[in-house]
């Protein structure tokens, strides 16, 4: 019997499905069979961030309403056999769900897979209870900036409320120069006030807006510094220690230099 | 502008400000009771109450004050008549 977890924050564009899409990339990775599931009903985008978007043929909504079965509407990733997508609805609405269908849906899911990720939408209604429902855990995603550490805190008392007591913190889009000088909440701040466990940070980089183009997750690229982080979170997902990065920007002298001469 | 006091190292970054602001604003929408949670509050409160005396339920008032560093709850129960076959257990 596999896991489910829900991936939210309350805030939207913080990086909930880039979050999504990467640690289950970085699980597929390390062996385990994941099952993605896009619960924004409406507003369908974890297919564009896996490169699965030509491949939707039913959806979310197809499978609750039971015009098709869960394994004839997921997508099977080519990259990675063990890695599977279930798109949301685009031009449904996300009313077209109960929170009671929803946890049936997850529960057949997490027979057949280590992993249910649910990427939640933003917002904490109807569809945000929708995507808690049948989760057994959840990952909490942040910016280092005040109103989406708000909106995070709301959404940690709301999760307590529907009895997730697993709940892992990432922080996303950190930028360690900022924090250096002071002018950016730093992770022992984030950590403090909203007192869960850290799961991982990831660091702002350019290559999440590339991979996103590409429709490559930043995950399967061990190169990159957010690619590194993803990889990170989801072997501590998987149960092994890991310890945390101490992320700093590239622009010191040195790296500078590296790069001229590209050796990094 | 150019900031002397921060060259003097009189000013702080504004992450601390962020840390100030954040720690105050989550102590209040924490305590913060959404309307049916006060509603269900009210209700327990009664049927524990019932059982001793008799109550207007129409005069019972449950709210919530707060103020920057501390929330009350403020009842008012208005008391019809004690049981007479309310005893201690």
């Amino acid at each position: 019997m596999g896991k489910a977890i829900v991936v939210t924050s309350g805030k939207g564009g913080v990086g909930k499905t880039t979050t999504t899409a990467n640690i289950g990339a970085g699980l597929a990775v390390l062996g385990h069979k994941v099952a993605l599931v896009d619960a924004d009903i409406g507003l369908r985008n974890l297919d564009l961030f896996m490169g699965l978007e030509n491949r939707v043929v039913y959806h979310l909504v197809d499978v609750i309403e039971g015009r098709a079965s869960w394994k004839k509407a997921i997508i099977r990733d080519k990259r990675m056999e063990n890695l599977v997508l279930l798109p949301s609805a685009q031009a449904r609405d996300k009313d077209s769900v109960t929170p009671r269908q929803m946890k049936q849906l997850i529960n057949e899911l997490k027979e057949e897979f280590d992993f249910v990720l649910l990427d939640c939408p933003a917002g904490i209604e109807g569809g945000f209870k929708n995507a808690v429902a049948g989760a057994d855990q959840a990952i909490v995603v942040v910016n280092p900036e005040i109103s989406s550490v708000r909106d995070a805190d709301r959404v940690i008392g709301l999760l307590e409320a529907e009895e997730i007591k697993e709940i892992g913190l990432v922080v996303n889009r950190l930028k360690p120069n900022m924090v250096k000088r002071g002018e950016m909440l730093a992770i022992k701040d984030i950590v403090d006030l909203l007192a869960v466990n850290l799961l991982g940070i990831v660091p702002e980089d350019e290559g999440i807006v590339i991979s996103s183009n590409k429709g490559e997750p930043i995950a399967f690229n061990h190169a990159a510094k957010a690619g590194l982080a993803f990889q990170n979170i989801s072997r501590r997902l998987s149960g092994e220690e890991v310890p945390f990065v101490e992320w700093q920007d590239d622009d010191t002298f040195f790296s500078r230099l590296k790069k001229l001469f590209g050796i990094e | 502008m150019f900031d002397l006091r921060r060259l003097w190292g009189g000013n702080r970054g504004s992450k601390e400000q962020a840390k100030e602001r954040l720690q105050l604003i989550l102590i209040h929408d924490r305590s913060s009771l959404s309307p049916e949670l006060l509603d269900l509050i009210k209700k327990r409160i009664l049927d524990v109450l019932t059982e001793f005396v008799e109550i207007d339920e129409q005069g019972l008032v449950v709210d919530l004050e707060q103020t920057d560093d501390a929330s009350a709850l403020i009842t008012s129960i208005p008391i019809k008549a004690v049981r007479r076959n309310a005893r201690l257990p």
